[in-house]
């Protein structure tokens, strides 16, 4: 079953105009946000599914996508607001926090 | 880990022999047993292997490099699935965290992985240019910038490590089902034992206060409160990850607030303490009890391998004044409830 978080809150910024389709984009997804489309661009496929991790803004050779990346956590969302920081995971091992 | 060191006595290349270390791809009864203690928090820190290169099998100039992390799980994940494949592992320092978390901190990053390049002298040991990561890794790595700095290409593999000989077959080309993350029954029930033992121990200050309570109180705490608070634990510790997609709403607070709610008003009224003649106790108790589900549960978007980071602040925004006012109000109604009202309280 597939996992769906709130919609419509994503920071991913995509301009078309810069794209050279490469299609390195729809290889580092882990959510399968970006396809190939027909003219040998990406397009944005399931946008609400983005997590915000970063890795197509870092991979895009052209730096044809823009997302706030960050860790989605509440532990670490709440604990940098008590603290005024930037939420940071308190990785300890094998997962976030 | 069978990680013997190579190293002669004599030879030249002594030196460059012990950059390498072997190692074996089967998993010692001791690596099974660190997996388990590390999955329940007994001495999870530091569980983590030396970084540098490895060679596993008999790997030649031409065999494939695979990059991962030095925690030592996803190492042994790693080489496990590795088994019969002759391979060099460059394995990153990312102080022993797993490769998922280390590229969201950028310990496994484009700098790490160019200086591990060229400290390893990786290009002395294969004639070809190609690296293969680990997609989880990509969050960390820009592969344009590696290509530009080290010459290296950098290929993103499959999600899960179990994937990666069909990657192999396949010519090193993923399907888009390797590419997808899951979070499945079992990833999210491996996760569950790290949610839920923190919280027990965070509980015990709430049943020293029952403790302390009991010596004035009317109606004293009993067991049944135990058991109330131990499943709204539960509930949202343990049983909201496992049913995650099942259960109705988005926000994982809300899920949680349901089971929790579930739950607390099966145990409180199997046991007979939801009264009609003590309204201000049944409150107090639905009105805790699902918020500290509500919280839990909401704390599991951390190990949640989906919601984003501008989701989750929507959602504590949302969500956490609603927890604190209802377990705020909960709180003060059971507590004063068993403080001063006699025998109606409890049974
Ligand atoms: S990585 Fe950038 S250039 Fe390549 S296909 Fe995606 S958007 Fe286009
Ligand atoms: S930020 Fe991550 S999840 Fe979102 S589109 Fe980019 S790669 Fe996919």
């Amino acid at each position: 079953m597939k996992h769906r978080y709130l919609n419509g809150v994503t920071t991913l910024e995509y301009n078309i105009d810069k794209c050279v389709g490469c299609g390195k984009c729809t290889e580092v997804c882990p959510h399968g946000v970006f396809e190939m489309a027909l003219g040998a661009k990406a397009s944005v496929f399931q946008r609400d599914s983005c997590m915000e991790c970063g890795a197509c803004a870092l991979n895009c050779p052209t730096g044809s996508i823009e997302v706030d990346a960050g860790v989605g956590c509440a532990a670490a969302i709440t604990l940098g607001w008590l603290r005024g920081k930037e939420p940071s995971c308190g990785c300890g091992g094998s997962e976030c926090c | 880990m069978s990680e013997k060191s190579n190293c002669c006595n004599t030879t030249d290349d002594c030196c460059r022999e012990c950059a390498v270390k072997t190692v074996g791809s089967s998993l010692s009864l001791s690596d099974v047993l660190g997996a388990w203690k590390v999955r329940w928090g007994i001495g999870r820190m530091d569980y983590s292997v030396a970084p540098g290169l490895y060679a596993l099998g008999e790997p030649d100039n031409s065999s494939p490099v695979f990059v991962s992390a030095n925690y030592k799980l996803t190492f042994d994940t790693l080489r496990k699935n590795l088994d019969g494949l002759n391979c060099w592992l460059l394995i990153l320092d990312t102080n022993g965290i797993n490769v998922w978390c280390a590229a969201g901190k950028g310990t496994f990053g484009t700098d790490e992985l160019i200086h591990r390049i060229e400290a390893s002298e990786l290009s002395k040991f294969v004639s070809h240019k190609k690296l293969v990561l680990p997609q989880l890794g990509a969050p960390g790595i820009s592969a344009h910038e590696v290509k530009r700095h080290s010459g290296f290409d950098v290929n993103y593999g499959p999600v899960r490590a179990s994937d990666i000989k069909e990657y192999v077959n396949a010519g090193y080309k993923t399907t888009k089902e390797m590419r997808t993350v899951q979070f499945s029954l079992w990833d999210r029930l491996v996760l569950t034992p790290m949610e839920l033992i923190p919280a027990l121990k965070c509980s015990l200050p709430i049943f020293g206060v029952m403790l302390i309570a009991n010596q004035f109180a009317a109606t004293p705490f009993d067991k049944t409160d135990i058991v109330a608070h131990a499943g709204a634990v539960a509930a949202g510790t343990v049983l909201t990850p496992a049913l995650l997609p099942y259960i109705p709403g988005k926000a994982f607070s809300i899920k949680g607030w349901l089971l929790g709610l579930g739950c607390t008003a099966s145990i409180l009224g199997l046991s007979g303490k939801l009264k009609k003649e003590s309204r201000l106790l049944s409150a107090g108790y639905l009105l805790l009890f699902p918020a500290i589900s509500a919280f839990l549960a909401m704390n599991f978007t951390g190990a949640s391998t989906y919601t984003s980071p501008s989701g989750v602040k929507r959602e504590v925004e949302r969500a956490l004044p609603l927890i604190v006012a209802a377990g705020a109000a909960g709180a003060a109604l059971t507590l004063g409830a068993h403080l001063f009202r006699r025998g109606r309280a409890a049974r």
